[in-house]
């Protein structure tokens, strides 16, 4: 069994509206950070996870994501995969 | 009322099942019994409230572990059997993560837990769940929640108008859901969802009786 470490990023989808974002990019402003055109909040999840290779791994984030990490109405997920 | 029966499902950081409960016992004599998340046995309720409050602490997304709940996954049966399920805010929200809704319930647009009388215009009769006789075509119900602002797509909200599945809209958005929506049901008009409480506007002492309808009608087959 190989052991991977994942890191997946859920994000609102561009068109959704990211009230937190929005709050937050007008709390960085009133700190004075300058040039800030946009902001927007999402989510990493961090999962260590064994598998028989790389593919049957992907299979079962992929479930995750979809299923459970993400709610694919309003969010978009990505992640990347390293071996240990 | 016979032995019509009306399942509360309880998950833990449920907070509203008891008050849902004594509106249908207190104000309406229809007969309660609490529901475990853990037990899928429904056989013996007749229709099925998911109350409001923070299931599995909203943790991920609100809903999203409930959905998981053995209870959840023995819902599809009694839906398809046509039995009625209501959603209640949090129930609405974990109706629209398990798929029974369509969309999605996200934050407020000013992030501010609100907590207020809304009015709401019925719009659709689909399923007889706001039916009073025809006497009003504005009610008004109490809100709170802090992630109320139901989102979807395009497409999806063309089906929602096209089939007449908008149930409720605001009359002054509060939270800025898309096209006002405070509820929808499903196709077949037998599973409703909305943010609003009509359990808390069941008795003139505590400002009004608008949500009467909704639950009496729990009991229409």
């Amino acid at each position: 069994m190989d052991q991977f470490a994942v890191k997946v990023f859920v994000r609102l989808r561009p068109s959704v509206l990211d009230p937190a974002g929005e709050a937050t990019k007008s709390a960085s402003i009133k700190l004075g950070a300058e040039g800030i055109k946009s902001l927007r909040i999402g989510k990493m999840i961090e999962v260590k996870i064994e598998g028989n290779g790389e593919n049957e791994v992907r299979e079962k984030i992929n479930l995750l994501c979809d299923r459970l990490f993400a709610n694919t109405v309003i969010e978009d997920y990505e992640y990347s995969l390293e071996k240990l | 009322m016979d032995n019509f029966t009306v399942g509360v499902v309880v998950f833990p950081g449920s907070n509203c099942d008891r008050d849902v409960s004594w509106a249908l016992e207190g104000c309406l004599d229809i007969r309660t019994k609490y529901l475990w998340h853990e037990s899928s046995d429904l056989s013996d309720v007749d229709a099925i409230v998911l109350p409001g409050g923070f299931s599995y602490g909203d943790y991920l997304r609100c809903g999203a572990i409930a959905r998981f709940s053995p209870l959840i996954n023995a819902l599809d049966e009694f839906v398809k059997s046509g039995k009625r399920v209501l959603g209640i805010c949090n129930g609405f929200q974990i109706l629209t993560e398990s798929g029974f809704l369509p969309g999605a319930l996200t934050a407020n647009k000013n992030l501010n837990f609100i907590c207020d009388d809304v009015e709401l215009d019925i719009i659709s009769s689909k399923g007889g769940w706001f039916n009073n006789g025809g006497q009003k075509q504005t009610i008004k119900l109490p809100i709170a929640h802090g992630e109320g602002r139901y989102h979807c797509d395009s497409d999806t909200l063309k089906k929602l108008v096209d089939n007449e599945l908008i149930a409720l809209r605001y009359k002054n958005n509060p939270n800025g859901s898309s096209f006002d929506i405070a509820g929808i049901t499903n196709e077949k008009g037998n599973v409703l969802g909305l943010m609003p409480h009509p359990e808390r506007a069941c008795d003139e002492t505590i400002g009004g009786t608008d949500g009467l309808f909704t639950l009496k009608s729990l009991i229409l087959k």
